[in-house]
């Protein structure tokens, strides 16, 4: 970002900053592509911009833990400008990317061509999550040091499981020699076999090829015992049972350096969602029941789940123009991210701060980054957020390639409305 | 909770499971499912299908479809229920047209949509659809041209609305109209069938006394009986003082998932044979949606023996088949022609 940096002063703002245990209303200086302060001004400041922040509020930049941007390889559902671009609109100043992309991130040179098209865009900052096995294939290691060195936070295998207990052992204990953090989506590709849909009533009335909860609880006990006794960092993404919150709290009480996130759209849909065949309906891990939904909702609210991610997977248009099971699945979900995390707020089943955090300085902290936070001398990373703004999702209005979302409809109270990224505004509602 | 308020009314109500399959005076416009369908509609199907049963057998056509165009559209294979909604179009005088459509057509990259799109620019009526994925038929009468009408000839797992239809049209021929005191058995492989959802959906929505599916575990669906069944896993205790048996096919992939381990021990647990039948009532029939594996599950002598209805089974399909295109695509001249009829 080469053009002069501009001193920006926001006035009279509800600062809300969870980890800093900052929530008062202030004024907020940014100089030098940094906050300069927060409260009374720097000495010898003078604004180029003044940005009138009554009844708004300023927080940091939001941290996705997941969001498939869809190149290399995947370019006509989307590419990384467009999807940084609306992830920025969104609020979200900072986002990681599986590995699933085409060529898999399993070596050095994808890693940087994605960085480099990101600095381009000068958008969200983008990290990347390398390969835990060659070609996500579950049998051969990664190089796991070269993709760190090439600048992965941390390593997965996506949704493909590796089947063979010993290599996915031997895979945790290189990435801990290497102080990398596995992330993991459990899954068990025998038991959800070519499932669709939630294994229970309505999978079975609707004829849908069903996913077990043992889908996702068996992996997670298999792992939970093979790191037992390490110090192996394993981080659970996309939880969608009641009962993988219980196997994480029991993993937390035992001393095991486990942490979890869930997708928002796990706190708001259930099976009963896809009683209609609507493919917009159609994610893997399926959704599941309003027991498992509480139970997540409660896993936020407790800690147990600490994070809340979009899981942002944006397709073209035919993608989701076919029979539910034929479907691709996924949601384009940066665009929501927000707002339905506000929308948990508003329900009632977690505080504002709880919310925040889950979205900022917890999943900065999974990723082992120093973001989501506001802080005098860190990064001018950070939103503005209108909390009374009512408004409903127009997929005519969404910067994603992706279109395909089932909250088109859905009225939400509050929205982003300007994001500042390295103190340069890359987004602002007109 | 999801608050309802903010869910997209106007977006949904055309992809609504339940309303897609009627008009806005609550004719039937589509058969895609039994589910979410009234009695009475159900009983107009059979009423309907009383009537071209006796044009079957004498007449064996009648104009009331004529200039018509009716596509198979099967994706799966399929010779007799092909043929016997062929039959059925040609003895409403429909012209029909042939599509078998392997998975090879559509890997050449032509969709679903754009093979639908063709077909119309054809200035068809009507779609009779069979697919290897649950929800296909839903799919198609959602994206159609209004003037389409879309009859469901089995998709995956979900439905198979016209077999359920013949079969309630046997059980009545049989068993009278009242369906209040008839307990009738499902055995077999339900995880698996679309038929068995649709009988079900059918037979409760016709007020039966009791639905019962028999099976292993392998092969009953989770929470079924949310579907308002009774579950048995015992042969004996399952048809007992039964008053209708039915025998679903069971596929030979079966062995392979594992959900079985072998035709043998199918047949010697779930097998119907004359012995077993005698735990059942004792003017109890015996029926099969078919093609049947003897042996497998149904022994021979009970597939051709008294109780069998299973040949009148593929009979009355044509005649409810003829009922449900009668009604969803000539529903007008059918009411117009009754009403010129002289009221008794």
């Amino acid at each position: 970002m080469s053009e002069i940096s501009q001193n920006i002063l926001i006035r009279n703002a509800r600062i809300i900053d969870p980890k800093n245990q900052l929530d008062k209303q202030a004024d907020l200086y940014i100089s030098n592509q940094r906050i300069a302060a927060i409260g009374d001004a720097p000495a010898g400041f003078s604004a180029d911009e003044t940005i009138n922040a009554d009844n708004l509020w300023l927080i940091p930049g939001l941290v996705d833990l997941s969001a498939r941007l869809r190149e290399p390889g995947l370019e006509h559902k989307a590419n990384i400008e467009t999807e940084t671009r609306a992830a920025a609109s969104a609020g979200i100043t900072t986002l990681c990317v599986p590995p699933d992309t085409d060529p898999v991130i399993d070596e050095p040179a994808v890693v940087e061509l994605i960085h480099r098209k990101a600095k381009q865009a000068q958008q969200s900052y983008v990290y990347t999550l390398g390969a835990l096995t060659a070609g996500l294939k579950g049998e051969h290691l990664s190089e796991m040091a070269a993709l760190k060195e090439a600048g992965c936070i941390g390593v997965s295998n996506c949704r493909n499981p590796v089947n063979n207990a010993l290599i996915l052992r031997r895979a945790f204990e290189y990435a801990s020699t290497h102080s990398i953090t596995v992330f993991i989506e459990p899954t068990d590709k025998h038991l959800s076999a070519d499932g669709c849909a939630h294994e229970g009533a309505i999978a079975s009335r609707l004829g849908l090829s069903p996913i077990p909860y043992a889908a996702e609880t068996a992996p997670i006990a298999q792992i939970l015992e093979l790191i037992q006794d390490t110090d192996i960092r394993v981080h659970f993404g996309r939880l969608s049972c009641a009962r993988s919150i219980e196997l994480i709290n029991e993993a937390k009480a035992r001393g095991l350096k486990v942490t979890a996130d869930v997708a928002a759209h796990q706190l708001h849909l259930t099976e009963i969602d896809i009683s209609s065949f609507n493919s917009q309906y159609h994610v893997l891990p399926p959704l599941r029941t309003q027991r498992d939904m509480q139970a997540l909702r409660l896993g936020i609210a407790t800690g147990t789940i600490s994070s809340i991610c979009s899981d942002h997977q944006p397709h073209e248009i035919d993608a989701k123009l076919a029979p539910f099971p034929a479907t691709e699945p996924g949601i384009s979900s940066v665009e929501t991210l927000l707002p339905l995390t506000l929308k948990l707020v508003e329900n009632g089943d977690i505080s504002l701060h709880e919310a925040i955090a889950s979205i900022t300085c917890n999943p900065a902290e999974i990723l082992n980054l120093d973001v989501g936070h506001l802080a005098v001398g860190k990064s001018a990373d950070l939103c503005l957020i209108d909390p009374d703004l009512e408004w409903t999702l127009n997929i005519d209005d969404m910067l994603s390639h992706g279109k395909n979302t089932p909250f088109a409809g859905w009225n939400f109270t509050g929205k982003n409305i300007r994001t500042i990224i390295k103190g340069k505004t890359v987004y602002s509602a007109s | 909770m999801v608050n309802k308020a903010t869910r997209p009314t106007d977006d949904l109500i055309g992809q609504d499971l339940w309303n897609i399959q009627l008009d806005d005076q609550g004719q039937l416009k589509h058969f895609l499912t039994i589910e979410g369908l009234g009695t009475n509609i159900l009983n107009q199907i059979l009423d309907t299908a009383e009537s071209f049963a006796g044009v079957n057998e004498s007449v064996k056509k009648v104009p009331l479809l004529r200039g018509k165009t009716i596509v198979n559209l099967f994706f799966e294979a399929s010779t007799r229920t092909r043929t016997t909604f062929e039959l059925a179009a040609k003895r409403l005088s429909a012209d029909v047209l042939n599509m078998n459509i392997s998975a090879s057509a559509t890997s050449k990259g032509e969709s679903l949509l754009d093979t639908l799109r063709n077909l119309e620019a054809m200035q068809t009526d009507m779609f009779i659809v069979r697919h290897a994925d649950s929800g296909t038929a839903h799919f198609i009468a959602n994206h159609v041209a209004p003037h389409i009408r879309v009859l469901n000839a089995g998709d995956g797992r979900h439905a198979h609305p016209t077999q359920a239809m013949l079969d309630m049209f046997t059980i009545r021929r049989n068993k009278g109209a009242d369906f209040g005191g008839l307990r009738v058995a499902i055995v077999g492989d339900i995880m698996h069938s679309r038929v068995a959802r649709s009988q079900i959906h059918a037979l409760n929505t016709l007020n039966v006394g009791e639905v019962r599916v028999v099976g292993p575990k392998t092969l009953i669906p989770k929470d079924i009986e949310a579907m308002g069944v009774n579950v048995f896993y015992d042969l004996q205790q399952g048809i007992k003082d039964a008053d209708v048996v039915i025998m679903l096919r069971l596929q030979k992939e079966r062995m392979q998932g594992a959900l079985l381990p072998s035709e043998q021990e199918y047949f010697q647990l779930y097998g119907l044979t004359e012995e077993r039948l005698q735990v059942a009532k004792p003017d109890a029939i015996v029926m099969h949606p078919g093609p049947i594996n003897r042996g497998v599950e149904i022994d021979s002598n009970v597939a051709d023996g008294p109780r069998s209805v299973i040949l009148d089974q593929v009979t009355y399909g044509i005649a409810v088949r003829m009922a449900v295109m009668s009604m969803t695509l000539g529903g007008n001249i059918a009411s117009a022609k009754q009403a010129q009829e002289p009221q008794s």
